[in-house]
């Protein structure tokens, strides 16, 4: 028997403009809403309606065999909400068919857990809520931004009650081990976590249209052969990928929706395989070991670790002094401000200023508004002190609304 | 392979990038086995003895090259009205000394009759030349000798004069681009310049980037107060250069940093108005002007800069942020340069924006961890750059051309 476990995750980030230190004081209003829109749009026609429309289609065309699960961060959904509300009906209805299972995370898609516990249980909360709302679940299984994992978090994320986590399956935490079945980290009662599969995950996500692989291309029927050749040498193959990967990372001209299309047939024709949601792979499987993840583990780059968003010191520091305003802004009690840092706490302002590989110019390149991370950096700072400059003077907002008021 | 050139400086006569790129180039040509006869106008009369030591200096790290000079008080980038003045200054210092042209362009015809004689009594196999003052020698010693003609376009005339460029210069640039079998640009955006203003076809263009080469790098003790932040331009004080925007952006600094110094080091016509200018602004006290710099002083300003700025309006490519960045310092580099293609860590503004230009010198200025990732990431970028892969692509032009001419 094996199951294949498909988690896609679903994020937008706030893009800032490119703000100058010369709108310290003077500016507020620190997003780039029509890039942010544009961008999402853009997406929405690629990829999320498109994508939507082809799972729901495979889930009634399966009679609810072929099951997946979603982790789209509150950022995103706000933002369909806004611009593209049709996206937000869509996976309703995906909701709808109980074969769709929706995970938790931090609302902002955040490196929370790393510097502020209260801010992570918070911005878990928040993000809890609005898929209660929108899709009507109560989350009980946990991924954190970028598939970040560690011992620590794993001990303190059973303790939110969550009955499972996901994570990078990594080789170094790994070592001759197989991704394909669950594991219990070392420092929870019962907590078990699913591990990513990166090899049977990256040929979807990252080689598919790669005409310099050997594999290419990508067979719906060789594909299928090589998840058949984990049965009976495990329980769950893990593919865990953005959801972008189709229509916007491979183009729909690859044929990435035609695999997609095809794919679930093609695995269910062998009588042994099934598809889980991470849930159901939690109820069904036992674990086969403990995993020890001292060090953090991530699913970026070749180092699967945090260097990504703080690996030099422009990263570190920028993360330390935003943090930093935490207490103060929550303080000062003002909603605009509390959102708008909130907001800054997304991972992807401290990605654009990695300055790994960024000679060589390569996947966060692709991802960067920015034309270089210091650009990211500077704009990053410049945000921040105004935000200090907010938190010293009393908050002029009510009073320009009085006077918009006292003219008409 | 030997190669005649006709230059107009060669260090240490070298008054800019012009010089420094020849020497890093023939160096590079000489580790490709490739012989280069170097031509260059009479150096100056007045020069000190010292610096034909270094001249000297250069053959003993193997460059096999030899010098001839030709009787010229050609200097790099001067126009025709700074050349009278030059001209003045030379005859007054050397009383009884050459009879010279009465004119800038009366000199360049001088050094173009004297090339058809080296092409005669020099053997080669191409003919490469640098910039506008040596095409018409270089198109002669072609009429004499028939071997191929490479112009190489490290400046064009629209670079220099910001978009106003004297015909008569324009003439010989255009003459010497469509005389040559092959022309090397240092960058994409001065190939765009040749093909849009020139009318040359883009296939003719190949570009060749310049290079820095590390161990070139001389370094001085410098003791800095950590305290004192500095701001430095370095380069000839004219439009092309882009002074004015960036005294433009240092009083824009200054309105939020008052202590910060700025630092011109250079000299040119614009010199006199970016000081009087200073003085309009209010900010005469807080930018200093160090004149012309060689040597060891250059590298003791890019040491003691926290920032180096380089604001030009039209630069082909743009040495000098190599240079302070191989000494740690960070740079700012206008988008409208052909280095901005090649390197990624620098931060890069339009050079017409001086709000950004002022937020990025701030950014830096305050924050040390911002100044720390661009210097060493910088440095670790320079060792991409290397002479000698810039003269391997030279060498595949001469091979093409020779190619061309035989076939």
């Amino acid at each position: 028997m094996v199951s294949v476990c498909f988690y896609f995750q679903v994020h937008q980030p706030p893009r800032l403009r490119q703000y100058k230190v010369f709108d310290i004081g003077q500016n507020h209003d620190y997003f780039d809403h029509k890039k942010n829109e544009d961008i999402l749009k853009k997406i929405e026609a690629k990829c999320y309606l498109p994508a939507n429309r082809l799972m729901l289609d495979l889930i009634n065309m399966h009679s609810g065999k072929f099951k997946i699960s979603y982790s789209i961060t509150g950022l995103a959904l706000e933002q369909m909400e806004q611009h593209a509300p049709e996206v937000i009906k869509s996976f309703q209805q995906l909701a709808d068919t109980g074969c769709v299972e929706f995970l938790s995370e931090t609302y902002y898609h955040s490196l929370s857990f790393l510097f502020s516990k209260p801010e992570f249980i918070e911005q878990v909360r928040m993000h809890g809520k609005k898929i209660k709302e929108l899709f009507g679940q109560k989350p009980t299984v946990f991924r954190n931004t970028e598939l970040i994992f560690n011992n620590e978090m794993a001990k303190f994320v059973e303790c939110l009650g969550y009955r499972g986590m996901l994570a990078e399956g990594a080789d170094h935490i790994l070592g001759w081990r197989s991704p394909a079945f669950l594991y219990k980290p070392v420092s929870t009662k019962k907590m078990k976590v699913l591990l990513k599969n990166y090899k049977l995950s990256d040929d979807i996500a990252f080689r598919f249209s790669n005409p310099s692989w050997e594999e290419h291309p990508l067979t719906v029927p060789k594909y299928a052969r090589w998840i058949n050749a984990c049965n009976g040498n495990g329980h769950v193959v893990n593919l865990f990928m953005d959801y972008e990967t189709f229509g916007e990372h491979q183009w729909a001209t690859t044929g990435i929706f035609r695999f997609l299309k095809q794919l679930p047939g093609e695995i269910l024709k062998h009588p042994d395989n099934d598809f889980v949601t991470p849930s159901e792979a939690f109820e069904r499987y036992p674990h086969a070991g403990e995993i020890d993840v001292k060090n953090t583990v991530s699913w970026a780059d070749v180092e699967r670790d945090l260097s990504a968003w703080l690996g030099n010191s422009m990263q570190r520091f920028a993360a330390e002094q935003l943090y930093k305003l935490r207490e103060p802004v929550l303080e000062s009690g003002d909603k605009k401000l509390i959102e708008d840092w909130r907001k800054l706490t997304t991972s992807d302002h401290l990605y654009y200023m990695c300055t790994k590989w960024f000679a060589d110019g390569d996947v966060h390149k692709y991802f960067n508004p920015y034309d270089s991370p210091y650009d990211g950096f500077i704009a990053f700072m410049n945000i921040l002190n105004d935000m200090s400059a907010r938190l010293k003077t009393p908050n002029n907002d009510e009073n320009s609304e009085n006077h918009i008021h006292l003219r008409s | 392979m030997d190669v005649l050139m006709f230059g107009w400086e060669f260090p240490p006569y070298a008054s800019g990038g012009l010089g420094t790129a020849c020497y890093g180039l023939t160096k590079g040509l000489s580790r490709n086995n490739v012989n280069v006869t170097f031509v260059v106008p009479r150096v100056p009369e007045n020069s000190s003895p010292s610096s034909h030591v270094k001249l000297i200096g250069a053959d003993s790290v193997k460059v096999p090259i030899k010098i001839l000079e030709v009787d010229s008080p050609i200097v790099p980038y001067i126009t025709s009205a700074q050349y009278s003045e030059r001209l003045a200054s030379i005859s007054s210092k050397s009383p009884g000394g050459k009879i010279y042209g009465k004119n800038l362009f009366a000199e360049v015809a001088r050094y173009a009759e004297q090339a058809k004689q080296i092409a005669r009594e020099t053997k080669f196999d191409v003919i490469h030349c640098h910039d506008w003052m040596t095409y018409r020698a270089g198109i002669n010693a072609k009429k004499i000798s028939h071997k191929p003609l490479v112009v190489h376009v490290h400046a064009t005339e629209f670079d220099r004069t910001g978009g106003h460029p004297d015909q008569r210069v324009y003439n010989i640039e255009r003459q010497g681009m469509h005389a040559a079998d092959c022309i090397i640009a240092v960058s994409n955006f001065t190939k765009g310049l040749i093909v849009e203003h020139y009318g040359i076809p883009p296939e003719k263009v190949r570009v060749v980037h310049n290079a820095i080469d590390l161990e070139d790098r001389q370094d001085v003790f410098v003791r800095k107060n950590s305290w004192e932040k500095i701001v430095l331009f370095l380069g000839r004080i004219t439009v092309q250069k882009g002074p004015d925007y960036f005294l433009y952006a240092a009083k824009r600094v200054l309105e939020q940093e008052p202590d910060v110094r700025f630092v011109f080091a250079g000299s040119g016509d614009m010199e006199s108005f970016i000081i009087e200018k200073a003085a309009e602004l209010g900010i005469a006290d807080r930018v200093l002007f160090t004149g012309f710099l060689q040597g060891e002083d250059i590298v003791r300003a890019y040491k003691m800069a926290d920032l180096f700025v380089m604001p030009s309006i039209s630069e082909p490519f743009g040495l000098t942020p190599l240079e302070a960045m191989s000494h740690g310092t960070p740079v700012i580099i206008s988008k409208q340069s052909g280095v901005s293609e090649v390197l990624k860590h620098a931060l890069k503004a339009d050079f017409w924006d001086i709000d950004r230009m002022a937020d990025m010198m701030l950014s830096v200025l305050r924050h040390d961890v911002l100044k720390k990732e661009l210097s060493g990431n910088g440095l670790a970028e320079l060792q991409k750059f290397s002479w000698s892969e810039a003269a391997q692509k030279c060498v595949s032009v001469y091979n093409e051309v020779l190619g061309a001419q035989h076939g």
